[in-house]
């Protein structure tokens, strides 16, 4: 791991820009549905397949989800801005250009405060802006999916049109050997506000919220370097690992003597690292304009207050309330948010279990679980309810602790719920007092040895004779009982 | 019996509404006219004779009401119709039917005209005289070897020789106002705003605008009604009522109407029998009743230039989705070209001289490092035209040029020459960057070649554009072409 020495080197200078799919019900400049996964080009129109003639009206949702979207990031609402043409020729952009925003953003100057390590972090937003997305692209015949090679593209439109916002920060600088840190962070507490906002899905994995990592060192004292700016960044493990690939990447090229390319570069989710895409020496003169097609947008100040007024309550202040509430400490708060599993743990409880089992299940066996399965844990297929159900179903004595993570990894292996593991499984704890009391009889029997030391006074020794029925019960006994008939039958009290 | 392509708008309804004739005998006598003499002036690109008897047949069953049921139209290439090819005078966009129709021509099907087909144009609207369509030229029926004005050629040329009493054309810079100076009939260009833009494939978007053609003012108006008014599907479209253009058409009136006569819009570069023809329109209207008076515009000097840097700017954006992928013409696809080749194929063949030219000229004016000198500059002129236009309705009324400083010209004889070309709308462009209303009424003959007045009004005052042509129209000696050549 050279990252943590690199930035004992380097300064790192970050910035994201995340493109967020609103989920409007329609499209941003018509009235096609927006919905995933239909079939390739149902929902298109004359409108956003840019047929000749054809002109865009606004989805005023669009605007009003954008408005909200600045408006939670502390932004500045423009209370008169303009579209603007993008222009470039991609098959999958129907009318060659795309409707976005240049130098008129709706919203400006605003910031997100994530919590990393426990310190509050303030990133600052540049911008929030409107675009509309392109269709998709599927490049058929060559090895690699990718354009070149390819023997014929498909494109579908179904995309096309449906309203994007793009949140773009200013450089964040000063984090450090954090900078991957916090921006995974970033991305995570934006997802967050999104949701809470209800103007998207937030579905990383579907495209609905997309990454791209700008990324420079400079040594302490000089100016800051060459950026070069990831793309395909699609969960928010890449976004981390994405940040320390670059890294370490540059900090190599730059110890070296190398000059860094500002380029646009491509992470591999499979690799972990990067290679470079086209370079912004050669880059497209989008030669943006003011869309004709379309009026100004003028918010009523009066309005944007209204909207202001009725956002839902902060993700960081909702669970800083809630945390409180709970009695978990702000050690364990910061651990929570650090693993990312703050809202899991809340719900959990909201689902009727003790917060102090459900942040032992999420910051133990489940965090465990997700590590070694590569994945984010909330991506993994339990639910909170499921947790607290296993919960109930340890504090009723019905599962003992070992038994419990059995019948956890069964939900995560997609056995079904916890009932329905348990029945499958047979992890039902043993309660037949007969069965439980032939068992220690025959441990004792089986260990004289270990019965002696136990009279004796060495009670430690009773292990021995409990791992003997837990054995012989296929675990399925409750060990704190077993422990206690034991030390009954053999006269001896802890 | 009458022949019943000689009828105006008007007259063509009460023939049909005393049962003088029916819509299905009035649709088949302009696609009789057509058949006769189209093969000669090249008004149509595509004639619809199939839908245009079936709508005559509604309007006979008498599904269809209203003043301009029955009416034939020709209906300019540029403005989409469901299922009927629209080129808009390009190769790029051969075999194209649109699944679609444009609001404009949706309003004309429900208000019963007869559309009989599709008009020539200049390709893309780009030109004065219609020699730029990639289908031939459209010819001026009062005299086939001269131009019929452009870019709407196909609509001036279908009225003058009694194809249609009804046309649709649209003005980017003067293409419904100065093919109908050099052809003798009325074209209006709505405010812009006025009437939808939705289905007309898009040269500059900020200055397009549809508009009513003509052989009478009148008929102008009753189009005027049909296809203006605000349109949800166009962002840009004015939420207002429409001005009360018909009554205005028929008031006949300008006592007391403050004319300004544009000082800029005169002198050098203007042919003498269109200065000619001009005055004498602008002294019957004083003669009328009118106050005339001198107006200064400064900067409508530089309204050429910088028309011709919006113009091609949003067009080379607008005609950018031309691309082979999705529709129209597709060169070079041999499995083995790249899709940016076959792209740029495509582009090469199917885009004429003119098109290509408006598009590099629009390209470089917005690239990197130019737009402040070149499209930004552009814009802050538009706005000092904007501000002439205001200051001068302090001041009168209405406002009066010469449509065009010629009369048709040759076929030809400009095509070598753009700028030459360009000319031609130097009086029509202020009107479109400021975007209110203006027209070009018939103003009389100058060597047997139709000169036409121009008059503009604020934006949304369409009414007194009809007040004006209204009165000249009544005033002055009624004008038909000879159509020496059909006999």
């Amino acid at each position: 791991m050279s990252y943590e020495k690199d930035l004992e080197e380097f300064e790192p200078v970050i910035g994201l820009e995340t493109h967020v799919e609103l989920g409007t019900a329609s499209k941003m400049f018509c009235g096609c549905a927006t919905e995933f996964g239909a079939e390739p080009n149902t929902q298109t129109c004359p409108v956003c397949l840019g047929l000749p003639g054809s002109l865009p009206v606004v989805n005023a949702k669009s605007i009003e989800s954008a408005i909200r979207i600045g408006l939670a990031l502390h932004c500045d609402i423009a209370t008169w801005c303009r579209f603007a043409r993008k222009n470039y020729f991609y098959p999958d952009m129907p009318k060659n250009f795309q409707t976005s925003q240049y130098d008129e953003p709706l919203c400006t100057d605003g910031y997100l405060d994530v919590d990393v390590d426990g310190s509050v972090v303030r990133v600052p937003i540049e911008r929030v802006h409107l675009e509309e997305d392109t269709g998709k692209t599927l490049h058929v015949g060559g090895a690699t999916g990718r354009i070149h090679g390819a023997t014929h593209s498909l494109v579908d439109y179904n995309r096309a049109g449906i309203p994007l916002v793009e949140i773009v920060t200013k450089p964040v600088v000063g984090t450090g050997v954090k900078a991957a840190a916090v921006a995974k962070a970033y991305v995570a507490e934006l997802r967050d506000v999104l949701r809470g906002l209800e103007v998207s899905d937030v579905r990383m994995e579907q495209g609905s919220l997309r990454c791209d990592v700008n990324t420079s060192l400079n040594r302490p004292g000089e100016p800051w370097g060459t950026r070069t700016e990831t793309k395909n960044v699609n969960s928010l493990r890449s976004v981390e690992r994405a940040v320390r690939s670059e890294v370490e990447r540059q900090a190599a090229l730059l110890r070296s003597g190398g000059r860094i390319t500002q380029e646009t570069r491509h992470f591999h989710e499979d690799t972990g690292t990067t290679s470079p895409g086209r370079s912004k020496e050669e880059a497209t003169d989008y030669r943006y304009f003011p869309e004709p097609d379309l009026v100004p947008v003028a918010p009523d100040p009066a309005w944007v207050k209204e909207l202001k007024e009725a956002l839902p309550e902060a993700p960081s202040v909702a669970r800083k309330r809630l945390v409180g509430r709970l009695g978990l400490s702000d050690l364990d708060a910061a651990a929570m948010v650090n693993a990312g599993v703050l809202d899991l743990v809340l719900a959990t409880t909201q689902a009727g279990a003790p917060a102090a089992e459900a942040r032992n299940w999420w910051l133990g066996h489940l965090a465990q679980s997700a590590n070694a399965a590569g994945v984010e844990a909330g991506e993994l297929a339990i639910t909170p309810a499921q947790v607290a159900r296993v919960v109930e179903l340890v504090a009723a004595g019905d599962l003992t602790a070992g038994l419990a993570k059995q019948v956890v990894d069964g939900v995560l292996a997609g056995e079904g719920s916890p009932d329905d593991v348990i029945a499958a499984r047979g992890l039902a704890v043993v309660k037949d007092e007969g069965a439980l009391t032939a068992a220690v009889e025959a441990a004792l029997a089986a260990d004289p040895d270990a019965a002696e030391k136990v009279r004796g006074g060495k009670v430690a020794a009773v292990g021995a004779l409990v791992g003997r029925v837990m054995k012989e019960t296929r675990g399925q006994a409750d060990a704190a009982a077993v422990r206690v008939l034991l030390l009954d039958k053999l006269g001896v009290s802890d | 019996m009458t022949d019943l392509t000689r009828l105006t708008a008007v007259e063509t309804r009460e023939a049909i509404t005393s049962g003088q004739a029916s819509a299905v005998e009035v649709a088949q006598a302009h696609l009789d006219r057509i058949a006769a003499v189209d093969d000669r002036v090249h008004a149509f690109l595509h004639v619809d004779a199939d839908g245009a008897l079936a709508q005559a047949k509604r309007v006979d069953a008498g599904e269809i009401t209203g003043p301009l049921a029955g009416v034939p139209l020709a209906l300019k290439d540029v403005m989409t119709m469901e299922g009927i090819p629209t080129t808009c005078g390009s190769r790029i966009l051969e075999g194209w039917r649109p699944p679609y129709d444009a609001t404009v021509t949706a309003r004309l099907k429900a208000a019963g005209v007869v559309i009989l087909g599709k008009t020539n144009m200049d390709e893309f609207a780009m030109g004065s005289s219609t020699e730029h369509s990639a289908y031939g030229p459209t010819r001026n029926p009062w005299d086939l070897d001269r131009i019929p004005g452009g870019s709407g050629g196909g609509s001036s040329a279908a009225l003058a020789s009694y194809q249609a009493p009804l046309a649709i054309g649209t003005d980017t810079g003067g293409s419904i106002r100065q093919p109908a100076s050099v052809t003798g009939t009325v074209g209006v260009k709505p405010t812009y705003g006025g009437v939808s833009r939705y289905g007309l494939v898009a040269f500059s978007s900020s200055l397009d605008q549809a508009g009513p053609c003509a052989r009478t003012v009148l008929d102008a108006a009753l189009l005027h009604e049909v296809i203006a008014g605000h349109d949800p599907r166009d962002s840009t479209s004015i939420d207002a009522p429409v001005p009360p253009v018909v009554d205005a058409a028929r008031l006949r009136d300008v006592t007391g109407l403050r004319i300004g006569v544009v000082k800029e819009l005169q002198g050098d570069g203007y042919e003498a029998g269109v200065t000619a023809r001009f005055e004498e329109a602008v002294e019957t209207l004083r003669g009328l009743g009118a106050t005339v008076s001198e107006v200064s515009c400064p900067h409508f000097d530089y309204a050429l230039p910088a028309y011709y840097l919006i113009a091609p700017s949003e067009a080379s954006s607008n005609l950018a989705r031309f691309d082979a992928v999705r529709y129209g013409l597709r060169v070079g696809d041999d499995g083995v070209a790249s899709l940016e080749e076959v792209m740029a194929k495509t582009r090469a063949v199917g885009f004429g001289a003119e098109v290509k030219r408006r598009i590099i000229l629009g390209t470089y004016a917005l690239s990197s490092g130019y737009y402040d000198a070149y499209y930004g500059q552009a814009q802050k002129v538009r706005t000092l035209i904007t501000r002439d236009f205001q200051a001068a309705w302090s001041q009168v009324d209405v406002l009066v040029a010469p449509t065009c400083p010629t009369v048709a010209f040759p076929l030809g004889a400009k095509l070598e020459d753009p700028l030459a070309m360009y000319k031609q709308d130097i009086c029509s462009i202020p009107a479109n960057l400021y975007g209110g209303p203006a027209a070009s009424f018939p103003a009389g003959l100058s060597d047997g070649l139709p000169v036409g007045l121009q008059v503009m009004a604020p934006t949304l005052r369409e009414d007194l554009l009809y007040q004006v042509g209204g009165a000249l129209e009544a005033a002055l000696p009624a004008q038909a072409p000879t159509l020496s050549w059909e006999s």
